[in-house]
């Protein structure tokens, strides 16, 4: 039985719109019960399908709310060139956190292995802190990771931005519970319900434009644990990384230190999803490096504030 | 047939629900390899040979410390007819909130026992849950048939108590389902096992597949809690005002005569807008924004209804509560009510019964009610709600009870006459052998 097949059906359009009206419903809920809500947005395909779902909500109203990057430094120019695009196309504000000025003051030290992407977590909660942040979307899917499928729609996190997996709210029927107190903080998840294979089914159904790289495209890339890195400010190709000219894509945009691609001749929407339909590998297992750190890696990120 | 069906599980602690999880995942594919090789090195750092499917689901640390699930998690699949969001929900008796919250959204429940122990108070307790729940179809997995060596007999028993149960909770015998399998060894999971040549029904998958998903309530009368107004302000649309929300009930048309509540004012629906264009008409469950004749004060929590099918705004409200909160419930506790997109002020005036789920009966005036316990409760709210009652419309006959001080859910509410599982003078039927 080939299961991961979603049939071209009326059931599985059906399917798409009962993912879209669920995500609207929980944009429209956090507009109505919260003063100060943002979107987290680093110009990957999940924040990038956010933002859409976010402007169909309040169309044809602007977005009630500004957009939040917290850029490690190490992202792909062309994420960044997309961001910035996106944000001066629908007339958004976009606060930028550059881990940078974090490291730049001392607030943060760099780590040995030379990955930001466990830093993000304190200029995060920082930035919330500043702007006084008291929802904020995340573009998290439950099918991703073990713990991501425990996590609620709207999660509550304290004054640290900690996740308590077990002081959870029950979630019930769709009513959502957004009461939080002075200092603390929701993260909100529309995406929840969505598989991979959906969001690239609503990608290409609404048309929705993503940063050139989750296309295949020839890159210089060498091999570190198991994946393909590219070159950049991260530090690489270290002594022995040979270095090969490859045609390759992304399935998940983060931070380039552990952020790998993968070779694929998918060009088109539509080959992408015949790929990730055939593929054996999860997107985080095939070129997520941080996932690899131990058995609960997701798990203890959330509970120190990250997403 | 729907494409979509929302399930949950739930069972006893180590009746093997994250097994048969594991199991569903595996046996249809929907487990990729990095995942399999994932659970194979922890299982192997376990000191076990084959791997231990739970560990596909138990996803937190101290869930795979302990062995057990403590917390509901969400589970995806799909095959060629159909895809699944599934609730995998904890057995454990502190985490029976968890059920209640896997249930609320179901239209199915697979409720596991093990051969072994057959129908113990805690199978009870969670069909019961179920049913006040409304969730529509159990199916009761009568798990490790492999441990009493595929005996008919056990089984017969067992499917005939589980069944008599239901039955007493209100379940159509129709709606009821018993399956012999082994979540570790596969038997009618996905794989039909030749070890129950004497099973002719289908396997959990099969009847998964097949089973017909509730409908939603179409043919109900129109129900619409507003979410957000809608007013751009900018050059191109300087007037617009559009109530946003998803519609909870019915079909709304356009120009249909619909009333606003609490308020009571009467007025056309002129436009549903999306952002992908103008509708006709709009179903259950779909986000739009309405546009109506007359320029009223409308705000979120209002709600717009079928003119000539409204509900009677009320602040008594008769209604049964899932207490999940471990601070008991006493009367006279000062509470708010989330009603549709509605929060307002409560009190809670009176407990009424509390429902023994082991004996399927009611205590009259129980002093309080404490976390997992149900009971019927009289609420006055500070404002009126258009409830309807949760027999007729899950959607607009439930309600959160939730703490003013620090926020927290307290409650599951359902509004109305209490459901004839819950009624004090019902004829209580024994509960099997």
């Amino acid at each position: 039985m080939t299961t991961l097949e979603i049939p071209a059906t009326d059931a599985a359009t059906d399917n798409l719109a009962a993912l879209e009206s669920e995500a609207i419903h929980i944009f429209r809920e956090v507009a109505g019960e919260f003063d100060r809500p943002v979107i987290l947005f680093s110009g990957g395909k999940d924040s990038t399908l956010l933002l859409h779902l976010a402007i169909k909500a309040f169309w044809p109203a602007p977005v009630p709310f500004p957009l939040l990057h917290v850029d490690t430094g190490h992202n792909f120019d062309e994420v960044i060139a997309f961001r910035d695009q996106v944000v001066e196309k629908h007339g958004l504000r976009l606060i930028v956190a550059n881990v940078q000025d974090w490291i730049d003051d001392g607030r943060l030290a760099e780590r040995p292995d030379g990955t930001r992407n466990p830093l993000q977590t304190q200029p995060l909660l920082d930035t919330i802190t500043e702007h006084k942040f008291d929802a904020v979307f995340g573009g998290g899917r439950r099918d991703e990771e073990r713990a991501r499928a425990k996590e609620r729609i709207f999660s509550l996190r304290n004054a640290f931005g900690q996740w308590d997996p077990r002081r959870q709210r029950p979630e019930l029927w769709n009513l959502y519970n957004g009461r939080h107190r002075p200092g603390e903080h929701v993260r909100v998840f529309p995406l929840s319900n969505w598989t991979e294979a959906d969001v690239w089914n609503y990608i290409a159904r609404e048309n929705v434009e993503l940063p050139s790289i989750y296309y295949a495209h020839r890159r210089k890339v060498y091999r570190r644990d198991g994946m393909w890195l590219t070159e950049g400010p991260w530090g690489g190709p270290r002594d022995g990384e040979e270095v090969k000219d490859l045609t390759v894509r992304y399935r998940t945009v983060g931070d380039g230190s552990c952020t790998g691609a993968v070779e694929s001749d998918a060009g088109t929407v539509q080959d992408v999803i015949a790929e990730v339909l055939a593929s054996r590998l999860t997107e985080r297992g095939a070129t997520r490096a941080d996932d690899r750190l131990s058995e609960a890696a997701m798990e203890d990120r959330k509970r120190e504030g990250y997403f | 047939m729907s494409s979509l069906l929302r399930l949950a599980t739930a069972g006893s602690v180590d009746d093997g629900k994250s097994t048969l999880v594991g199991r569903l995942l595996y046996d249809t594919k929907s487990v990729l390899a990095d995942q399999l090789d994932a659970v194979t090195r922890a299982s192997v750092d376990r000191g076990l040979s084959t791997p231990d499917l739970s560990l596909l689901v138990d996803g937190l640390r101290s869930e795979r410390e302990q062995g057990i699930t403590i917390d509901v998690a969400y589970r995806y699949f799909a095959t060629p007819k159909r895809s699944f969001v599934l609730a995998d929900t904890p057995g454990h008796v502190q985490y029976t909130r968890n059920t209640v919250t896997g249930a609320s959204t179901s239209q199915l429940a697979i409720l596991l026992v093990d051969a072994r122990k057959g129908v113990i108070e805690q199978t009870r307790r969670h069909a019961a849950v179920l049913a006040l729940l409304g969730v529509p179809r159990l199916v009761l997995a009568v798990n490790k048939i492999d441990l009493v060596d595929y005996d008919e007999e056990t089984f017969a028993v067992i499917a005939k108590e589980f069944t008599d149960h239901a039955t007493s909770l209100g379940y159509a015998p129709g709606s009821v389902l018993s399956i012999p399998v082994s979540a570790l060894v596969g038997d009618n999971v996905v794989d039909r096992s030749d070890r129950t040549p004497w099973y002719e029904g289908p396997t959990l998958l099969d009847h998964l597949e097949n089973v017909p998903a509730a409908p939603d309530p179409h043919d109900a009368a129109f129900r619409f809690p507003v979410q957000y107004v809608i007013r751009p302000r900018t050059p191109e649309y300087p007037d617009y005002r559009g109530y946003a929300g998803q519609v909870a009930a019915g079909t709304v048309r356009r120009g249909d005569q619909v009333v606003v509540l609490p308020a009571g004012l009467r007025t056309t629906v002129e436009r549903i807008d999306t952002a992908d264009g103008v509708l006709d008409e709009a179903a259950a469950g779909v986000s739009v924004t309405l546009l109506l004749a007359d320029d009223f004060d409308i705000s979120r929590g209002d709600v717009i209804s079928a003119a000539a099918d409204a509900p009677v705004p009320t602040d008594e409200l008769a209604a049964t509560v899932a207490w999940l909160s471990e601070k008991p419930l006493k009367a006279g506790a000062r509470v708010l009510v989330k009603h549709g997109t509605r929060t307002v002020q409560a009190f809670v005036e009176e407990l009424s019964s509390r429902f023994d789920e082991q004996k399927l009966s009611t205590v009259d005036a129980p002093g309080s009610l404490e976390l997992n316990e149900i009971g019927q409760v009289r609420i006055r709210t500070a404002e009126p709600l258009p409830v309807d009652d949760y027999a007729v419309n899950r959607r607009t006959g439930s309600f959160l009870v939730i703490d003013a001080g620090d926020g927290a859910t307290l409650a599951a509410g359902l509004v109305g006459a209490p459901l004839p599982v819950l009624r004090a003078d019902r004829d209580v039927v024994s509960p099997g052998p």
